[in-house]
């Protein structure tokens, strides 16, 4: 009983913050519903038993992605009453495009249940240990049958990474920086020199 | 009792809203950004529901690929539409394929 409350809990506040987000006025109101609702979807998953996902949606997407978005939405100082000018116009054909697409999986859905389709039976191999706990199964299947893949995953956050820093970086001119290596070659005998000028004239420096 | 049904049609309403949210802040590149991330949500929920009720952990590790993936984007999506504000002062995305060249 108490699964299927808290099943229904989590669904109509994903639900319900997810609608808010794409509804809402001001981007920073966006961002925090989104946040509300990762963290629904996060229960829904811990319902299920996937602990681990649920745990990684919570720091990946509310710790780095939506202070991501939160930092970017802050920092750039954004006119959003004019961004806003075609929102009633484009809202029938989004409803339309929207209804449409629910109908069509509702439709799926529905001949799943009928019986008419077959998923199919997993063949046994990704299957969860006995005894083990789920960050333990996920490891174990993650680090042997997964690893090429995982590592891949981990080259495309490098590449995602640099991508990011190379777009962002900005080479400004008239700036005048610190060279270090400059300071550090800088010798007393070459920076500093005795000068004798003559009354009335100024130094050349 | 919860049935896998129940969690596909939780996310196959999310993937809507998602798909929703493209379409009507069509000027707003950041609420599309918004809705994409709320696409990979749906679409990872049901890859755990299915994980879970068919007893095959290879949905999990999927998830977590998808997860990477939409780390990556949402970072580069940003730092495109950083520079993109740098260099026109709106973020207005109607008139982007002013960019090339």
């Amino acid at each position: 009983m108490i699964h299927v409350i808290a099943f229904y809990l989590f669904a109509v506040m994903t639900v319900g913050s997810g609608a808010i987000t794409i509804l809402a006025r001001n981007p920073v109101h966006s961002v925090l519903w989104l946040i509300l609702a990762f963290f629904n979807a996060a229960g829904l998953m811990v319902l299920t038993g996937a602990e681990f996902i649920a745990m990684l949606l919570v720091i990946v997407y509310v710790g780095a992605v939506a202070v991501l978005f939160l930092f970017v939405v802050m920092m750039l100082d954004i006119d959003f009453a004019e961004l806003r000018a075609g929102f009633v116009r484009y809202l029938p054909f989004g409803a339309l495009v929207a209804l449409v697409l629910l109908a069509e999986i509702v439709l799926g859905i529905g001949a799943y249940r009928a019986g008419s389709l077959d998923l199919g039976t997993p063949d046994g191999t990704a299957a969860a240990g006995t005894g083990l706990s789920n960050i333990e199964a996920v490891g174990a299947l993650l680090y042997s049958r997964y690893l090429f893949l995982f590592e891949a995953a981990g080259v495309i956050l490098l590449v995602a990474m640099v991508g990011a820093i190379v777009l962002t970086l900005r080479q400004r001119s008239g700036t005048r920086v610190q060279n270090i290596r400059k300071q550090n070659m800088r010798r007393p005998d070459e920076a500093t020199v005795n000068v004798k000028p003559e009354s009335g004239k100024g130094v050349q420096l | 009792m919860i049935g896998v049904e129940h969690y596909v049609v939780v996310s196959s309403i999310l993937f809507v809203l998602g798909v929703l949210g493209i379409f009507i802040n069509r000027k707003n590149i950041i609420v599309i950004l918004m809705a994409i991330e709320l696409i990979l949500l749906a679409v990872n929920i049901n890859f755990v529901a299915f994980s879970a009720f068919l007893q095959d952990l290879t949905g999990q590790i999927f998830a977590m690929f998808v997860l990477t993936v939409a780390a990556g984007e949402t970072s580069v999506g940003l730092a495109i539409l950083v520079i993109y504000f740098r260099g026109r002062g709106t973020i207005a995305v109607d008139d982007v394929n002013r960019m090339k060249g």
